[in-house]
Parts: C-alpha cells; sequence; structure tokens
C-alpha cells in the first residue's frame, strides 16, 4: 500500500515507540469542548462514552441486586414485600443484561480497541456508530424509566403475564421499547464490526493473522446482527399485544403463551454467546501476553469461535423444558446443547496449554484472566448438567439456574470485561492504576464472588425457588443466604475499591508506556493514550503472539522493540546492527 | 492512502474526493463496504420478518381451515394491483440507480419520484382495503370474538353418568344437597349438542329477520340462498345450485355472511385477521420508511450531492426498496391467493 508522502506533513509524524505520551494529539487532546465529544465521529471516544455509560448502568444494577440479596437475610424477607421484590430482581436483571453485560465488551471496549488493534484508522461507518451510541442512550432511558412504571415481570417479560393490564403492575411496554431500541444498537455495532473486519484489514493482516479478541468480537457481531431482529419482532408483538390485545400470546384470544418463549429464547441464547464470546476473546488476549508465551492452538479458538456462534442458534430449547415442548423437541436441543460444550472446552485447554511452561507476570488483568477459566469451567459445566432434561425439570426455575448464569454471565463475561478494562487500561488513558490496589480488589471480587454465588448451587439443588421474596424458615436455606449476602457485600467493596483505584489513576496514576504488559498486537505499537487517527502510517503486521521480539525497558517502564531483532517498518530506530 | 494535513490556523485540507471517508483507502473500498454493510442490515429484516412468517407457518399448519375462511375476506384485486404497483417502483427505483451510475441525474431525479408515487399508491391501497375491514368490523385480535355464555356450555350425557358413577363409587352421599343441585341443572342443560351451539349463533340467526328455533337446522339447500354452492364447498349439487338460481342474478356479486352470523365459521377465525394485520402492517411501517429514505435520496440529488463518481446511498436505498418489495412478493400469495 503507497503511502502519500508529503514533507509539510506537521502533527502526523511517526514516533519511535519507546517515547512517552505526549500531552498533545492524543485523540483526549485532538479537539476539546462537550460538542466534539457528543458529535465526535472517533471510534475511541464513542468506546470511551459507552464505557463510562455501562459502567454507570452496572452501579444502577448492582444497587438492585444489593437490595435483592438484603432481602433475602431473613426468612420473612428483610425489606420489601413480593411486589417490591419483583420489581427489584427485575430491574437488575433487565439494566445488567440488556445495559451492562451485552453492550460491555464489544461497545465499551471493542469500539475503542478493534481499529487500533486492526490497523485501520476508524471503524467502516463512524456515522452509524454515533448514532448506534445515541440509540443506546435513549433504550437505556426508557429501559431505566420502567423502574417508575413498577416493571415487575422478571427480565425475560414471559407471556401470559406481561400482557394482562389487570395483571402486571406496568411499565411493560416502556421496558420494551427500550429494549428495542437498545436491541437496534447492538445490531449496527454487529454491522460496523463485520464490515470493518471484512474490509479495513490493511496489506499483511489475513484472517489468519488477526489476534483472536477480533475473531470473537466477528463471531459476536454474526450472531448480533442475525438473532437481535428476532428479538426486536417478539418485542415489538409483545407491545402490540399488550396495548391492542391483537391475539397473539394472549389464549383467550386464540394465541399461544409459548410461542413467546420460542420467540424469546430465539434471540436469548445466542445472546449469552454475545456475552461471552468477547469475553473468551480478552481472556485469549490476556492468557497469551501476560504468560508472555504463544497462545497455543489459534486456529482452533478461532474456529470454536465461529462454532460457538453457528451451535448457539440451535439450542434455545434448553430454557424450556417444562414449558410442555414436545419430548422429541426436548431432546433434540438437549443433545445439541451437549456439543455446544465442545468449543468451549477446546478454548479453556488451550489456555491452559497456553500458560504452561509461559513466564507469568502476576498482574491484576492475568489474576482477572485466569479468574475467568476457574468461573467459567463451573458455569459451562453447570449447563451440562441443566442440559441434561431429567436433572432440569427438578432445578429449572431454581437457584441452581441463578448460579448458573451468574457464574457464566458474571464469573465469565463480567470478569472478561474487568480483565480487558484492566489490561487496555493504560492504552485508554494514558495512566497506570496501582497494581497491589487491583490485587487486593481483585481478591475481594473472587472471594465475595464464590460466597455469593456457589452457595445459591446448594440452595438451588435443595430447592429454593428463583424470583421468590420470602422462604420457609424450616427448610434450611437461610444460613446459605446469609453467606450469600455477605459475599454479595465483600464483592461490592471490591468493586467500590476498583473504581477508586481507577479514579485516582486518572489523576496521580503513572504516566503509562506504549506497551506496559509487552504485548504484539498493533495497539501497543501506538502511543498510550493513541493519537487522533490511530497510526501515521500503516503499521506492519506479524504475528501477534510471538513476543520474542519484545524486551523490557526500565527508562519508559514498559516493553520496547529488541534492537537486535528486525523491526520492519521501523529499521531508522535502530542503528545497532543485527 | 489518504493524508489529513492540518495546517497552524486549524483549516483541514484534503486532498482527495469529498465524499471519501478518511479511513478508506479509495472510493472503490468504501463502496463496497457500504454495500456489505447494507446487506446485512437487509438480512436483518429478513429476520424481523421471519418471526411472523414462522407463526404463519405453524398456525396455518395447525389451522388451515382459519387461513383458507379468512383469506376470502380480502380483496385479491387490490392485492394483484398493490404488487403490480410495489414491482414497478423496484423497477423505476432500479432505473435511478442505473442513471446515476451514468451520471444522468435528471434522470435520477424523474425515477426517484416515480419511485415515491408507487409508495405513495401503495399505502393509498392499503388504506382504502385496511378502512374497508374496520368498516366491515374485520379488527385484529378482539374481532367477531365472543365470550362463550355459561348457560350455553353443555355436557355430554356420558360425562355427567361417569360422574355419577363415580361420585356413588367413591361412597358420596347420592342425596347430598350439592350433588342433587347440581344434577339438577345438568338435566336442565340441553343434551343434543346442534341445539346447544347457539353461542356461534347470533339470537338473531341469519338473516336480518332471524329465523325461528325450527329453522336453526340449516341444511344446505336454505344456505345456497344466500352463497353460491361452490363457496360453501360444495360443488356437486345441481339443486344447490338451481337454489341459488333461483334467488340471484346471474352477475350478482357474492356475498359472504359476516363472521358473526355464519354458524360454519371456524373456532378462533379472527387469527386470520390478527397474523394479517401484523404482518401487512409491519411491511407498511417498512413502505413508509423506505419513502422517507427516497425523499432524502431526492433532496440530496437535488443538492447535486451524487454523480457518477458517488450515488452510494442511491445504491444502498435501492436495495432496502428491493427488499421491501420482495417482502411483499411473500405476503401476497401467502394472504390473498391461498
Amino acid at each position: 500500500m503507497t503511502v502519500e508522502g508529503d514533507d509539510s506533513m506537521t502533527t502526523t509524524e511517526s514516533r519511535p515507540l519507546d517515547a512517552p505520551a505526549l500531552e498533545v494529539d492524543n485523540y483526549l487532546t485532538y479537539t476539546r469542548g462537550i460538542r466534539s465529544w457528543i458529535l465526535t465521529l472517533d471510534h475511541k471516544r464513542i468506546g470511551v462514552m459507552y464505557l463510562i455509560s455501562v459502567l454507570a448502568c452496572f452501579l444502577l444494577g448492582g444497587i438492585f441486586a444489593l437490595l435483592v440479596r438484603t432481602q433475602l437475610v431473613v426468612p420473612d424477607g428483610l425489606i420489601m414485600s413480593q411486589d417490591e421484590y419483583n420489581q427489584a430482581f427485575t430491574i437488575h436483571g433487565g439494566v445488567m443484561v440488556f445495559l451492562v453485560i451485552i453492550p460491555g465488551i464489544p461497545a465499551a471496549l471493542g469500539n475503542f480497541i478493534l481499529p487500533i488493534m486492526l490497523g485501520a484508522k476508524d471503524v467502516a461507518f463512524p456515522r452509524l456508530n454515533l448514532f448506534s451510541y445515541w440509540l443506546w442512550v435513549l433504550g437505556a432511558i426508557f429501559l431505566v424509566s420502567a423502574i417508575f412504571g413498577g416493571l415487575d415481570t422478571g427480565w425475560t417479560f414471559y407471556t401470559p403475564y406481561s400482557i394482562d393490564q389487570n395483571s402486571a403492575m406496568g411499565g411493560v411496554i416502556p421496558a420494551v421499547t427500550g429494549a428495542f431500541l437498545l436491541g437496534f444498537a447492538s445490531i449496527f455495532t454487529g454491522m460496523n464490526f463485520i464490515v470493518t473486519i471484512h474490509r479495513l484489514r490493511p496489506d499483511g493482516m489475513t484472517w489468519f493473522r488477526m489476534p483472536l479478541f477480533l475473531w470473537s468480537l466477528y463471531a459476536t457481531a454474526v450472531i448480533q446482527v442475525l438473532a437481535t431482529p428476532v428479538l426486536g419482532i417478539t418485542l415489538a408483538l409483545l407491545a402490540v399485544e399488550r396495548a391492542f390485545g391483537i391475539g397473539i400470546f394472549n389464549p383467550a384470544l386464540g394465541g399461544d403463551p409459548v410461542l413467546y418463549q420460542h420467540f424469546f429464547w430465539f434471540y436469548s441464547h445466542p445472546a449469552v454467546y454475545i456475552m461471552v464470546l468477547p469475553a473468551m476473546g480478552v481472556v485469549s488476549e490476556l492468557i497469551a501476553v501476560h504468560s508472555h508465551r504463544h497462545i497455543f492452538g489459534y486456529a482452533y479458538i478461532a474456529w470454536s469461535s465461529v462454532a460457538i456462534a453457528i451451535f448457539s442458534f440451535l439450542v434455545w430449547g434448553h430454557h424450556m423444558f417444562t414449558s410442555g415442548q414436545s419430548p422429541l423437541m426436548s431432546v433434540i436441543f438437549s443433545f445439541i446443547t451437549f456439543s455446544v460444550a465442545i468449543p468451549s472446552g477446546i478454548k479453556v485447554f488451550n489456555w491452559l496449554a497456553t500458560m504452561y511452561k509461559g513466564a507469568i507476570s502476576w498482574n491484576t488483568s492475568m489474576f482477572y484472566g485466569m479468574g475467568f477459566i476457574v468461573l467459567f469451567i463451573i458455569g459451562g459445566l453447570t449447563g451440562l448438567y441443566l442440559g441434561v432434561i431429567s436433572v432440569d425439570v427438578h432445578l429449572h426455575d431454581t437457584y441452581f439456574i441463578v448460579a448458573h448464569f451468574h457464574y457464566t454471565m458474571m464469573g465469565s463475561s463480567l470478569i472478561g470485561f474487568i480483565g480487558g478494562l484492566h489490561h487496555w487500561w493504560p492504552k485508554i488513558t494514558g495512566k497506570m492504576f496501582n497494581e497491589n490496589a487491583g490485587r487486593i480488589a481483585f481478591m475481594l471480587f473472587f472471594v465475595g464472588y464464590n460466597m455469593t454465588f456457589f452457595t445459591q448451587f446448594m440452595l438451588g439443588s435443595h430447592g429454593m425457588p428463583r424470583r421468590y421474596a420470602t422462604y420457609p424458615a424450616d427448610a434450611g436455606f437461610q444460613t446459605y443466604h446469609i453467606i450469600s449476602t455477605i459475599g454479595s457485600y465483600i464483592m461490592a467493596i471490591g468493586f467500590f475499591t476498583m473504581a477508586g483505584y481507577f479514579i485516582a489513576s486518572l489523576f496521580v496514576g503513572r504516566k503509562a508506556a506504549a506497551n506496559p504488559w509487552g504485548g504484539r498486537s498493533l495497539e501497543w505499537q501506538c502511543t498510550s493514550p493513541p493519537p487522533h487517527d490511530n497510526f501515521s502510517e500503516q503499521p506492519a503486521v506479524g504475528d501477534c503472539y510471538d513476543f520474542s521480539v519484545l524486551r523490557w525497558d526500565d527508562e519508559t517502564n514498559g516493553y520496547v522493540w529488541r534492537e537486535d531483532v528486525a523491526h520492519p517498518g521501523h529499521e531508522s530506530e535502530h542503528t545497532a546492527s543485527s | 492512502m489518504s493524508q489529513l494535513h492540518v495546517h497552524p490556523d486549524g483549516s483541514e485540507d484534503h486532498g482527495h474526493p469529498e465524499h471519501l471517508g478518511h479511513h478508506w483507502n479509495d472510493s472503490v473500498q468504501q463502496f463496497e463496504a457500504g454495500k456489505l454493510g447494507m446487506w446485512l442490515f437487509l438480512a436483518t429484516e429478513v429476520l424481523l420478518f421471519g418471526g411472523l412468517f414462522c407463526a404463519y407457518a405453524v398456525w396455518r399448519a395447525n389451522h388451515p381451515e382459519i387461513f383458507k375462511y379468512g383469506s376470502q375476506f380480502l380483496s385479491t384485486t387490490w392485492g394483484a394491483i398493490n404488487t403490480g404497483v410495489l414491482l414497478t417502483s423496484s423497477l423505476t427505483m432500479a432505473m435511478a440507480v442505473t442513471y446515476a451510475a451514468r451520471g444522468r441525474m435528471t434522470a435520477v431525479v424523474v425515477c426517484l419520484l416515480l419511485t415515491l408515487m408507487g409508495a405513495a399508491g401503495f399505502m393509498a391501497i392499503k388504506y382504502v382495503e385496511y378502512s374497508h375491514k374496520f368498516h366491515e368490523g374485520f379488527y385484529p385480535g378482539m374481532s367477531f370474538y365472543e365470550e362463550p355464555h355459561a348457560s350455553e356450555l353443555w355436557l355430554p350425557l356420558e360425562e355427567t353418568a361417569a360422574v355419577v358413577k363415580a361420585a356413588t363409587l367413591a361412597g358420596e352421599e347420592a342425596g347430598s344437597v350439592a350433588l342433587a343441585a347440581e344434577m339438577k341443572t345438568r338435566a336442565e342443560l340441553p343434551t343434543e349438542p346442534a341445539e346447544a351451539q347457539g353461542w356461534n349463533k347470533p339470537a338473531a340467526g341469519i338473516g336480518p329477520a332471524g329465523l325461528t328455533t325450527d329453522q336453526q337446522n340449516i341444511d344446505m339447500a336454505e344456505m345456497s340462498v344466500f352463497l353460491p354452492p361452490s363457496v360453501l364447498g360444495n360443488l356437486e349439487d345441481l339443486d344447490a345450485e338451481l337454489a341459488y338460481a333461483e334467488h340471484h342474478a346471474a352477475d350478482e356479486p357474492v356475498v359472504l355472511p359476516h363472521p358473526l352470523q355464519d354458524p360454519d365459521r371456524p373456532v378462533n377465525a379472527q387469527k386470520f385477521f390478527t397474523i394479517y394485520f401484523l404482518m401487512t402492517g409491519l411491511h407498511g411501517i417498512h413502505v413508509i420508511g423506505g419513502a422517507v429514505v427516497i425523499t432524502w435520496l431526492l433532496i440530496l440529488t437535488l443538492r447535486r450531492r451524487f454523480g457518477a463518481k458517488y450515488y452510494t446511498p442511491i445504491d444502498l436505498g435501492g436495495l432496502y426498496w428491493h427488499i421491501v418489495d420482495v417482502i411483499w412478493i411473500f405476503l401476497f400469495p401467502l394472504f390473498y391467493l391461498i
């Protein structure tokens, strides 16, 4: 690819990798003023706006989680009536699923990192990206407004409860409108990522030279584009049914409430892979970089992402084993559910093999990466138990399910998000956070997390149903509930600690080098924070998991290219002969 | 690769065409990426309608009589005209794209206008159809549904006998007051289904004058006074044909009995209109959306934004319009023809 040379270039000269981040000419300082952020077309700024929004929603959803947990410390319920409890878990679930976990990694981290990691200057459709963000904000406003409507249907909006104006308390139509808009934000993000990866790869960046995070974002984008419209039509039908009594889900009018479940889960099962695939991609990066060892089985991990995306569309019925669907359907879905675990297992073994004989840096990011592996194994295996029909009919709608999906959605997806946040924090902000604080926060989180959710496996298998505000005092549940609630408070302390050191890093954090962790993918070859247009010259693409060419440099507190190794595209920087 | 030169006074100097984004290498790359993006969006539209097509398929497979019955009430003529209108508008849209590629922007304006007229015509015909349906009482959902009255429900004699026998065998006191009262109520209920199916018939019976109880046993010969036998599904009965011909002129249009007055209306017949209004309504919303997009393209063309070198939005808008057309091509036979 030719570069139009021009000697009159002013701000776009290439800078040596090991130069410290400048105060001028990064994406944060390129233009100033609120309008330059609201109407920005820069994917990095859009990613930062998503990040702030998602974290704010995480705080909201977390508060409702603490309310839910606090309620259950005593059998008669501590602080809420059944109606209020229904609203609390509904808001917790809706906010967390639609506003935090689904958009989290793709929109917040992916928007920032994908183009830079790919070697592009921006995503394919920057204006669509901006539109997608503001659509998301509008959807978030609608969804959160459902709090005031008294939404109490659960985040799944099951019929016939949600369409009965006399029973469901309200807030259904604002909530599904919000989710509809959020769905389209998700679709547009997915479209953008697919076209970017197809069309904006630089010379030398073939499909199998891409970092695995990009493979996972690609597979996620395919699911987003194909599955989310079905959610769109489902929620539109729900709203029309509730408002106009159109008769599609209402049995009194000839409709079928189980049809709603089929429509809903046709999206929502692939959706959980929208949640977890990007996290798996992040973990591939974390494990490889922080073990300083080439990822093991690159092609297998890449293909497994695609396989998960395809299989995810074929298993929705495993959410409906007790809905009255035919036994033949249930058996088929159960069988395919077993097979969807295979690609995930392939990834786990490849990560373990990557760590083996690696030089592991015990960074906070690496803790989150390893934590992912532990918690995903638990979450994934319990998913297999639930895929067995004879087990599921007993465990369905108990706390076992709650524990399973929290291990996969929080213990896997959220950990991936937080780990990625730590990993790319220096790149995004140009500041280093305090590692000791990070490790302490991780320990608080990990201990608190397992206290909260491991006990819930016990609760569920002993029969505690989900979505119940009270429970019998003589059932032996209270001890587990108390441990679970204390665990949730410990987790909250961990998260507040995290917020504390992240915010502190913005003010007093050490300036970050271009490559503090020793990564080889292209985002580590621009300054921290990156300049406005990412790369002034097309970066040279090599093997993004070959870390042998890097060495630690004390001066810049980061990794630099070894002088005795040829650095394509930067020959002028090296004076030593090889 | 194009370079952005920022001069010291902050002004920017683009060394490339205005329509080319900074992150693209050349126009061809940008155009092809735009096409890929639009095809992805069309895939999402197919999946959006796919749920409804799926529901149609399942309901029709389980209740074909509802769809056979309901489709009689749609006007095939208007539907066919609409199909022609939309196909023509797709043609004019494709012509607009081709003229744009050749740089003949006046022709583009004309073709976009014709496409808009097609969209308007389609919506106008839809308005006529819908208003006619509402006038006749065909609403989605609650149309021609009557809550069965408790006194109109009946129980078969065998079940009554079984209940009594079970109660006796269980050692219940056969002479208990409650059971006696229940048996008395049941004894008073009609025992013959034919007489008791009044909930599916209006009390006034068929026709404005209403029929007496004797006349409620309608047979084909009497029904054929109102309907030609072929509509009733009776193709062989020449007597019925003669009976119809006696009372109706040869060129008189067939008037179907209103479902509320039709004793042979299938159960849950309103589902046909539920799915009809849902699918054609969603399609109509997309036609309006497409018309908005084409209007915007028209405005931009009039502002000389496009030319032979750059007409990507017209091309992408054309793709969207074609899929709106394709969806109607599926809807028309599924509702109007079969």
